[in-house]
């Protein structure tokens, strides 16, 4: 578990450290089973090369997972993710490295809580984003706790 | 149910389905993203926290109806499901113990002719509910069917 992050520590422009994931076939099955999202291109390798795919891919939303993880492990357990929007533009394979990146674009105060925006997103080994959007979340004030959650 | 049909049911609810949220479900989740924060696992250490107990990592709550929504594309074998977008908005964490009702309305269908033949952009609004009648959040998700 990560340590605490505070509003006031947080620069516009900061980056978020970056978790990196290398999801297998078994992690696969293991998130059909925890999401219900049983489509089979993501565990039938003929079935997914006869729909025109190189091979079985990773559910997107197993990668804004992890996308979640990034912003919860940085935010610390004091903070509370609000919001998490991501769009699914390409293609995350099995086996193959998937870093997740964001940085800090925006801080502001909105009904008493103290909210950092970020733009996030999900990198192959060849750099490419294949998951990306942007997320809010709430951190404490050094000296007074974060209010939500 | 067929794609097709979805035409006709824009804007109504489409289904409702009520879960009650164990720690085991919980921590099979966290384990199947490969996030180990105690938090999600450890009632001992979570007790001590703000929470009080075991809470789900927020993005557990975007696969609440999630199930369904995919049984619903794969009902045509000849067509291909593809994820588009999440957007998913929390107000409140889910707790183990907790009983959310996660109710799916259709919001949006439209098709346009691509190079993969007829593509289907289906769009499903999702709201959660938990047993005090609280909105603990609501999640947007974005299919394409081809």
């Amino acid at each position: 578990m990560s340590e605490q992050r505070y509003y006031e520590d947080v620069e516009l422009g900061e980056e978020i450290t970056p978790l990196v994931k290398q999801p297998t076939t078994r992690q696969l099955v293991m998130w059909a089973g925890a999401s219900g999202d049983y489509n089979p291109i993501h565990y039938d390798k003929d079935y997914a090369q006869s729909r025109g795919l190189d091979g079985v891919i990773v559910h997107g939303q197993l990668v804004y997972c992890f996308l979640g993880q990034l912003m919860t492990d940085w935010a610390g357990e004091g903070g509370s993710l609000c919001q998490l929007s991501c769009s699914y533009r390409g293609m995350n394979f099995p086996g193959e490295e998937i870093t997740c990146r964001g940085k800090v674009t925006r801080k502001y105060a909105e009904d008493g809580h103290q909210c950092i925006e970020c733009n996030i997103w999900a990198e192959n080994p060849k750099g490419e984003k294949t998951v990306s959007g942007r997320v809010v979340v709430v951190l404490p004030s050094r000296g007074s706790p974060a209010t939500k959650g | 149910m067929s794609i097709e049909e979805l035409k006709d049911k824009v804007g109504a609810v489409w289904q409702s389905r009520v879960y009650e949220i164990e720690k085991g479900m919980i921590r099979r989740f966290a384990q199947a993203i490969g996030d180990l924060n105690p938090l999600w696992q450890d009632e001992e250490y979570a007790r001590k926290t703000k929470y009080g107990g075991i809470i789900a990592p927020p993005t557990f709550m975007a696969t609440l109806g999630l199930e369904q929504i995919q049984q619903l594309l794969a009902s045509a074998p000849s067509e291909t499901s593809l994820h588009g977008s999440t957007e998913l908005e929390c107000y409140q964490p889910v707790r183990a113990g907790d009983v959310v009702t996660a109710t799916t309305r259709i919001a949006d269908f439209r098709q346009r002719q691509g190079k993969m033949g007829t593509m289907s952009f289906v769009t499903f609004d999702i709201t959660y509910e938990n047993q005090r009648g609280e909105l603990v959040g609501r999640c947007r998700q974005m299919v394409i069917n081809y």
